[in-house]
């Protein structure tokens, strides 16, 4: 059961994840990283990591893509305005992408990147602990600095964004 | 899992769903009725007694008009949108407990969670469903391609993403002195007190952002009739339209059955009185239905709110509030422990 769910979920992954690059028009991009990232959600589901699938869905899907789709919406992109302006830019950085990718692929294939050292956590720790609870213990002991680090790192963002929205308040 | 496993739990989703769809009939007839009474009036009384078959003709009526989809529409994504909303409004009550577990008067050999699924992460998975439930209603505003429709789906895209914070962080009061996301264990926990006499101002919070939540009146922004002619369902007709209003009541029962379920004890009795012989099930439907009342009773009382206000009040008063309120729990747990 669960390895039939896994190629079901990885092939509507994958196929909705290169149709979002495929794509022309922007909201039908939004909508296909929507579909790729509730089955990246299921994927997490299979492996008993209930709290990450649900995290997934609630930051991905809830916040960030409808703040995407808020300002292609917004904005009111066409078709036709992507193509006039940012083609060069995009394929510059799709060809970074791919090389990227490229690498990475040939890195597995020739065996040079292989699996790290197995962690603590094995499924039927987690399974124990619960998957809440695990992560939010790995959260605030082991990986504490990195956690808080990247919270700083987020509170700096909101705090360009607002002094770059008003300059004066 | 056996057959009977199967069994039970297809039984549990048909009843459940047909409980929720009736609820959602009949809430159209309550809302009506409710507010006739708020203004003096009867309101539908001609089809059944007291109306009472009302619901019945509605439905019908919907049903076989014309189901229209202009010409002008991104005709993929306007199907799509009612779908999503109503999926995501009906799909989010799998994991509310109604009642203790029972095995139906030795029926069954052991005792079944009257619940369709005791998920660990219950209060998330509700969470992400309605985080889902927002691509409906934007995605409906974009693709009628009409100028009311779109300001009303980005109203309700903004309108959600900022209140759903306040409520998320609202509730977390309540998962610190409960120690799970499982409802059930939240429910099971309040046997003795309910927690909304001890997360006063985390409910109040709840209570507020959950009426912006469902988009109902103070806060129905999004479906503005002086502004917006009928907002993001403007261009939707028959089924699909009733499809975003069925959305609407359902995630009306559901945020009421949450509030039931996190603050009111769910399926238990009484604090310190219990159940008064009562059966649980019939205590978590009495609660639920109070909770839906109120909301009929608010719609009906309130004037909208503007714009920025709304957003003024969610930003800047109630999540400061919620987070005060996680600081002061978190205060309150270390200093008894």
């Amino acid at each position: 059961m669960p390895a039939v769910l896994f190629y079901i979920l990885s092939l509507v992954m994958l196929a909705a994840a290169l149709l979002v690059v495929l794509q022309t028009h922007p909201v039908y991009s939004v909508v296909f990283a929507i579909i790729s990232f509730v089955s990246l959600a299921g994927l997490f589901l299979i492996l008993g990591a209930e709290f990450i699938a649900a995290a997934q869905i609630i930051v991905y899907t809830g916040a960030i893509m409808v703040l995407f789709l808020f300002v292609i919406m917004l904005l009111n992109l066409r078709r036709e305005d992507i193509e006039e302006r940012g083609v060069s830019l995009m394929k510059t950085a799709g060809s970074i992408g791919a090389l990227v990718l490229l690498g990475l692929l040939g890195g597995v294939l020739a065996g040079k990147i292989s699996l790290g050292p197995q962690g603590p956590f094995s499924q039927e720790v987690i399974r124990q602990a619960g998957n809440t609870q695990a992560v939010g213990r790995a959260l605030f002991t082991d990986f504490l600095f990195p956690f808080e680090a990247t919270s700083v790192l987020i509170f700096v963002a909101l705090v360009g964004v607002v002094i770059l929205a008003k300059k004066k308040l | 899992m056996s057959v009977l496993w199967w069994l039970v739990t297809l039984l549990k989703v048909g009843v459940i769903f047909g409980a929720v769809l009736g609820i959602v009939a009949y809430m159209t007839l309550a809302e009506r009725k409710v507010s006739g009474r708020i203004q003096l009036r009867f309101g539908p009384n001609r089809v059944g007694p007291f109306g009472l078959l009302q619901p019945l003709a509605d439905g019908l009526k919907l049903m076989f008009k014309e189901d229209v989809i202009p010409d002008h529409v991104d005709k993929v994504i306007y199907v799509l949108a009612p779908a999503i909303s109503t999926i995501a409004a009906f799909a989010s009550y799998a994991v509310i407990p109604i009642g203790p577990p029972t095995d139906f008067f030795g029926l069954l050999p052991e005792p079944v969670p009257l619940q369709i699924a005791d998920v660990n992460i219950g209060i998330l998975y509700i969470f992400a469903l309605s985080s889902m439930g927002v691509y409906g209603i934007v995605l409906a505003g974009w693709s009628s391609n009409n100028k009311y429709s779109l300001l009303g789906g980005l109203r309700s895209a903004a309108q959600m993403i900022s209140y759903e914070l306040s409520l998320g962080m609202s509730i977390v009061g309540v998962l610190m002195m409960s120690h799970s996301l499982s409802l059930t264990r939240v429910v099971e926990d309040q046997s003795n007190l309910w927690y909304v006499f001890l997360q006063p101002l985390g409910f109040v919070i709840f209570l507020i952002a959950a009426f912006a939540e469902t988009n109902r009146l103070p806060f129905d922004l999004p479906e503005a009739e002086p502004e917006l002619v009928a907002g993001y369902h403007t261009e939707y007709s028959s089924m699909k339209f009733s499809l975003f209003f069925m959305s609407e009541y359902a995630a009306m029962f559901t945020i009421s059955a949450m509030a039931v379920t996190l603050y009111f004890g769910g399926w238990q009795g009484l604090p310190g009185l219990g159940s008064l012989g009562i059966p649980p099930v019939l205590w978590f439907v009495g609660k639920v239905v109070f909770f839906l009342f109120f909301f009929l009773w608010v719609r009906w009382t309130l004037p909208r709110f503007r714009y920025d206000q709304l957003m003024n009040l969610g930003w800047k008063v109630f999540l400061p509030l919620s987070l005060l309120n996680i600081l002061l729990t978190g205060l309150g747990l270390v200093l008894l422990e």
